[in-house]
């Protein structure tokens, strides 16, 4: 039944993009069909979370007769695709009542609505998909509209360019799970999933699976170093499909990591965590050091994507070790840490996009160092973005912190572990994962403190005025859930532990039954948190000491020019940048990871000339990875440039050249 | 009986370090005075400093925004919770489960937050500073403070601060290189977190060096009373977490009667009184540092942890 509601779902959301292309002239159309995205939204909001909770024996098959002739196309709703379809229409119910409002500011309508729907379909098909077939078809139609979504503004460069890397980044990701799968399906050609799990692979195979499903899921989520299409083309996109792409397509990318690492490729090796977990610790620090050093608010919180799916592969990854040395307790507690997150991500990143998009559209500014002082023109975007702030920066009692504390507790367990690489890589893991925490907490003192808090440092700043009613009641639902998932943490890792229990063979303890709604990861004298109670006392005592203080101490308030030690000048520009902000943590840290080289000029007194501060900062990753592919193809092209200037003589050896060779290798095959 | 035994016990304990917060201020300027050779302000100094602040009216910067008003409420909450939840004269309070050590230092993070926000706010230059350096400093603290825990979690077997200082009293710990490292690395990260010398220094105004001073620059009546209170509040946390982690000893436990309490709490008193005499002595005996070679100094505790921990995963025993 569940089934069927979310196959017809999909179904309308693929009915929408051709209707968007009738309705392009109407001015209606945006409204239209993000009202009706944003029902259909629900609706498969509502049928998922049902099958998640409903713990029905049988989970529900569908084959199609689409697809390849002689295998159809399947569908199947697990508890894990369950789990992830609430994930991916909660992030699309949300944008699409965001963009009810926000698309009302759209310059190129018509560029957007066709390909809004088809891309909500594609994310939801690939989740629901149960064979490599479908599945690639709609990974690969996911990732073609949203590229034609990131190029809904092609007439800026920098867009086309960020549309170009995608595009590219999207194939090579897609060719590695392509041959993934191929290894799954075997000789025969297994494709259909319940195939695939009965047959087992070798060791060999195995690992090299593991590989390949890394590069091609991980470069959807965007895993260092394969990250670098996603902080050009998720900024370019129009803001609500901005946190689409962040918040629930990188989501969908891991969905794809689990349903093969965990579900499909069987008992896993102990090494294979080993590159999971390096690759995730690494991520999760350039991901926030990167954002650290940016001024465009969004390219920041697409920066900040790569550090939380870093986080949630370090969940993935100790999850992975755990399983692999049969401790079924504790990957259980790791693997709900990372599926904890991979929800409270989508929601605060979901959110965070909504503010910058709102700002964007407000004052026409992505650029921090033009902005300042919206606190006191939008004060509920402020007052919603300022949660946001708080919740992934991992501060209690918000829900950033509870998936980072039971991460942290997973880590906790390792020492348990009997393999000896990962003894040391874990700590070292761990003191990343702090790192970042930090990093993140002080990246988000600056988005906030210099976008909303100071004085506004350009006239357009100045002008802004409060967002719509839609926009704004998008993110106040996101902030609540926000706050819900933060103070009552037991009920959703209650809801994750069916999809616990079908991946790592065990659950975390119930947690609805603690007392006073504590979490409890093992055992009460170990370790648990109460975000219930800590968000009380906060208000207790916060509202005892107001109490207090208006009682007894005097009320009398005088405004006045601020004081700034005696010298406060009237100019915004002598207020601290993003980028000054950033300066001292700038010279600790980027020395090393940016080889960054900070260079004064100051002309010699009586000279008029203005002084300068020259900072060049490098990015090592494309240097080492990226740079030396592009000069090589560069340099292959030119060199096969050639060939187009050859004689008619030259031409007919060459032909005759190819037709000997293939028939040597024809004669020497075995 | 028991239960409101219990909740007595952690209302005294909530009362307590309000009340002696500002004594252990004025105790640490007491003593650095008295060894600088000058006489030094009474003892009850912080309080009627408080109480003047308090009768003082506000001057607040024309474009300060509602967030600059709530901040000091907020900070002094998240602070006055983590302190309260921190054992001080007995172990086993009642609501001592709802935040474990994490969760403690992390409520001191979400002070830290905002009151970094505060310092962007009106939009001085001296705001900027002071919150751009101190989210700097709290970048290597955090993680170094993460990386004690960690150790400290892995000897105790547990998160839990009851747990951990009845396993501290417990003959099976033992003598452990990795405790004296998490040690000397939880004394430098204090240091750090309450802002004093030789990472900042409390008793200076204008100085480009200033890190909290500067934050807090444009607050001024009860909201600066609120913001002082919270430093001496988070000063006295830290110095009984140092006592609950590393010298528990003489701590009650919830089995022990009128008498225990009273030993637990003599206890206490004097652990404060030989920390804030420390501290003192330390500040006196040292130079401030330039503010680029304090992540040299926190790189260090940072590292003292890491060792730490990662001796306990070599061996359990270390």
């Amino acid at each position: 039944m569940t089934m069927t509601i979310l196959l017809s779902c999909i179904a309308a959301l693929l009915g929408l993009a051709p209707f968007a292309i009738v309705l392009n002239r109407s001015e209606h159309a945006s409204r239209i069909i993000y009202g009706a995205s944003f029902v259909v939204s629900l609706i498969a909001l509502g049928s998922s979370l049902f099958a998640l909770v409903a713990t029905t024996e049988a989970t529900p098959t569908v084959t199609l007769p689409l697809g390849l002739p002689w295998l159809g196309a399947h569908f199947r709703l697990d508890s894990l695709s369950a789990f992830f379809l609430v994930v991916v229409n909660l992030g699309t119910a949300v944008a699409s009542l965001f963009a009810i409002g926000y698309g009302q500011h759209e310059d190129a309508p018509h560029r957007v609505l066709p390909f809004y729907p088809a891309f909500l379909a594609g994310m939801n098909l690939v989740v629901l998909a149960d064979d490599a077939f479908s599945f690639l078809i709609s990974w690969e139609f996911m990732s073609l509209t949203s590229w034609a979504l990131v190029m809904t503004h092609h007439r800026e460069r920098d867009n086309r360019y960020a549309a170009y890397v995608y595009l590219v980044m999207a194939s090579f990701g897609t060719i590695a799970l392509l041959l993934a799968f191929g290894l799954l399906a075997g000789p025969e050609g297994h494709y259909g999933f319940a195939a695939i799990r009965d047959g087992g692979l070798a060791p060999g195979l195995a690992s090299l699976t593991l590989i390949l499903t890394i590069v091609g899921a991980g470069s959807k989520a965007g895993l260092v170093p394969l990250h670098v299409w996603l902080p050009l083309a998720h900024p370019a996109a129009p803001s609500h499909v901005s946190a689409l792409m962040s918040g629930v397509m990188t989501k969908v990318a891991v969905y794809g990591f689990i349903r093969i690492v965990f579900d499909l490729l069987g008992a896993p090796q102990w090494w294979w965590s080993m590159v999971v977990l390096a690759l995730a610790g690494v991520t999760t620090v350039m991901g926030v050091l990167y954002a650290l050093m940016q001024h465009d608010l969004k390219r920041l919180l697409a920066y900040h994507t790569v550090e939380n799916i870093g986080i949630i592969f370090i969940g993935l990854g100790l999850a992975l070790a755990f399983k692999a040395y049969d401790l079924k307790w504790a990957a259980a507690l790791a693997l709900t840490a990372g599926l904890l997150h991979v929800l409270n991500h989508s929601l605060f990143k979901s959110l965070l996009f909504f503010g910058a998009g709102a700002v964007l559209v407000m004052t026409g500014e992505r650029n921090m160092e033009h902005l300042g002082g919206l606190i006191h023109r939008m004060p509920q975007t402020a007052f919603v973005f300022l949660v946001g702030c708080v919740a992934i920066s991992a501060l209690p009692p918000l829900n950033g912190f509870v998936s980072e504390w039971l991460t942290f507790q997973a880590i906790l367990q390792s020492p348990q572990l009997p393999s000896w690489g990962l003894k040391f890589l874990v700590p070292a893991v761990g003191a990343l994962l702090a790192l970042s925490a930090a990093l993140a907490a002080a990246c988000f003192v600056k988005a906030f403190g210099v976008t909303f808090l100071g004085r506004p440092r350009m006239p357009q700043a100045e002008r802004a005025r409060e967002t719509d009613r839609f926009s704004l009641a998008a993110m106040f639902v996101l902030a609540a859930l926000c706050l819900l998932a933060g103070i009552l943490p037991g009920l959703f890792i209650d809801l994750l532990a069916p999809v616990v229990k079908g991946l790592v063979g065990d659950r975390m303890p119930v947690q609805t039954g603690v007392q006073w709604l504590s979490i409890v990861p093992i055992m009460e004298s170990r370790s648990s948190y109460n975000g219930l109670l800590v968000f009380l006392f906060m208000v207790i005592s916060g509202f005892l000491a107001a109490f207090v203080i208006h009682r007894y101490a005097s009320d009398k308030l005088r405004r006045g020019p601020a004081w700034d030690c005696g010298f406060p000048d009237a100019n915004p520009a002598t207020q601290y940048t993003a980028d000054s902000f950033a300066q001292p943590i700038r010279r600790v840290y980027g020395s090393i990871a940016f080889r960054v080289r900070e260079t004064g000029e100051m002309p010699p007194p009586g000279d008029m000339r203005p002084a300068r501060l020259v900072v060049e900062l490098r990015d090592l990753i494309w240097d080492m990875f990226y740079a030396p592919i592009v000069t090589g193809v560069t340099h292959a092209a030119g060199r096969l440039n050639n060939l187009q200037f050859l004689t008619i003589r030259q031409y007919l050896s060459l032909v005759f050249g190819a037709l000997v060779t293939l028939l040597l290798v024809l004669a020497i095959w075995p | 009986m028991a239960v409101i035994l219990d909740f007595a016990v952690q209302g005294a304990q909530m009362l307590l370090v309000l009340l002696l917060a500002p004594l252990l201020t004025g105790f640490v300027r007491k003593v650095k005075a008295r060894m600088l050779r000058r006489c030094g302000p009474p003892l009850i100094q912080p309080y009627r400093d408080l109480i003047r602040l308090m009768r003082k009216e506000i001057v607040l910067a024309e474009n300060a925004s509602w967030l600059f008003r709530v901040i000091p409420y907020l900070i002094f909450a998240a602070t006055w919770v983590a302190a309260a939840l921190v054992p001080t004269f007995r172990t086993g309070l009642l609501f001592s489960w709802s935040a474990d050590l994490i969760a403690i230092i992390a409520l001191l993070g979400s002070a830290r937050f905002f009151l970094a926000l505060a310092g962007l706010d009106v939009g001085t230059s001296f705001g900027g500073i002071g919150s751009s350096r101190e989210v700097m400093i709290a970048s290597l603290a955090e993680p170094a403070v993460l990386m004690i825990v960690f150790t400290l979690a892995l000897i105790a077997g547990s998160t839990q601060l009851s747990t951990m200082a009845s396993f501290m009293l417990s003959p099976e710990v033992g003598l452990r290189v990795s405790l004296g490292l998490a040690l000397i690395a939880m004394i430098m990260v204090a240091i750090a977190e309450n802002a004093r010398i030789p990472v900042d220094n409390p008793a200076t105004h204008l100085e480009l060096t200033m890190v909290h001073e500067a934050m807090v620059l444009e607050y001024s009546g009860h909201h600066l009373a609120l913001i002082e209170f919270t430093a001496s509040l988070k000063l006295l946390l830290y110095v009984s977490l140092i006592a609950c982690l590393f010298m528990p000893w003489g701590l009650a436990t919830p089995a022990g009667g009128a008498a225990a309490l009273g030993i637990g709490a003599l206890t206490y008193f004097a652990k404060l009184a030989v920390g804030g005499f420390l501290l003192a002595l330390f500040e006196t005996a040292i130079a401030k540092m330039r503010v680029f070679r304090v992540p040299e100094f926190l790189g260090a505790a940072l590292m003292l942890g890491l060792l730490a921990t990662l001796l306990l995963f070599v061996s359990r025993s270390l």
